[in-house]
């Protein structure tokens, strides 16, 4: 696994208090995490802050997965 | 108990009656104070007054670009924003068959626009914080109604729903959203008015006195403090019994 999905793991792990294993390549936030949609404000918050990138509201609303988060960083970074 | 030391509050409408008491308290329950305002020299001499743990942060509410400013001047300046008071406002009065767009207009932008802009800038360091205070100050006019006011009453009324609409979302990140609606308050603002009118007004208070900025103050100390945590969306009025809502 990349390093920056490491590091996105360990975010969402952190802040949404579920299991590592639960974190997949297509776990929705929201669905599958048990996010609310307060948690995925932070959680974009949180990404732009580990990788110094911005990411504007309406890119922000296409991150709904773990994975669309690795992929969006991964192009933004 | 209300100890704020290791808190930073930024206030807005500082150079005023009442921001200036609620400055003073804050400051006094051992807050860091960023005092904000349109008039340079007085913010200056109250933060002189406050000594250390006060800094001045000027800001015109009427101009977007400077209230997107002032929450980042206020976090470089204290290191934190944890507490934010609304307190500046501005009167445009006018009968509602005489008012202009441009009345109607700056007591909207000033009193909620600006207010909405500064809640939105301080909400990123509270979030993440897991700590927050904000307290608007509104009026009695925005849950009575009053002649001439139209446009006051609705940008203070407008205050009172935003702020339960915020509490809503925050409330889960340790974050408080309240106001304070002062009746009559002796200030600059009902100086204006003349002994008949004051009289007038009188009757109307069951206390038989205007209030004194310093019990608005206290009434924002109170939303502002630590025991306050499971206080939130509410509105206190401080008016002598004026309206009991």
């Amino acid at each position: 696994m990349s390093d920056i999905a490491d590091r996105v793991k360990k975010i969402v792990v952190e802040h949404l208090g579920v299991e590592e294993d639960k974190v997949t390549e297509t776990a929705s936030f929201i669905d599958d995490l048990g996010a609310d949609s307060l948690d995925t404000v932070e959680l974009v918050m949180a990404f732009e802050e580990e990788f110094g990138i911005e990411i504007p509201d309406d890119a922000a609303e296409t991150i709904q997965t773990f994975g669309d988060a690795v992929k969006f960083i991964t192009e933004a970074a | 108990m209300f100890d704020l030391t290791g808190k930073s509050a930024l206030v807005t409408g500082a150079s005023g009656g009442i921001g200036g008491e609620v400055a003073k308290a804050l400051h006094a329950a051992g807050a860091k104070v960023a005092l904000s305002g349109t008039r340079v020299e007085p913010l200056e001499a109250l933060a002189a007054e406050l000594g250390e743990r006060a800094f001045v942060c000027p800001a015109n509410l009427s101009d977007p670009a400077s209230v997107e400013a002032l929450p980042k001047a206020a976090l470089e300046a204290m290191g934190s924003v944890d507490i934010l008071v609304n307190n500046a406002g501005i009167t445009r009065d006018n009968l509602f068959m005489r008012m202009s767009d441009e009345e109607w207009a700056s007591v909207i932008d000033v009193n909620l626009t600006a207010s909405f802009r500064l809640m939105r800038g301080v909400l990123r360091p509270m979030m993440k914080a897991r700590w927050g205070r904000i307290v608007n100050i509104t009026s009695v006019v925005g849950q009575t109604g009053n002649p001439g006011q139209g446009n006051y009453a609705a940008a203070k009324a407008g205050l009172t729903g935003m702020s339960k609409s915020l509490a809503y979302e925050v409330a889960s990140r340790g974050i408080t959203v309240n106001c304070v609606a002062p009746g009559f308050i002796a200030t600059a603002m009902t100086d204006k008015l003349n002994e008949e009118q004051k009289a007038k007004i009188l009757t109307q208070i069951p206390a038989g006195r205007m209030g004194a900025a310093e019990e608005i103050a206290a009434a924002v100390l109170y939303l502002a403090s630590p025991e306050a945590g499971y206080v939130t969306g509410t509105t206190l009025s401080v008016n002598g019994g004026m309206a009991m809502i």
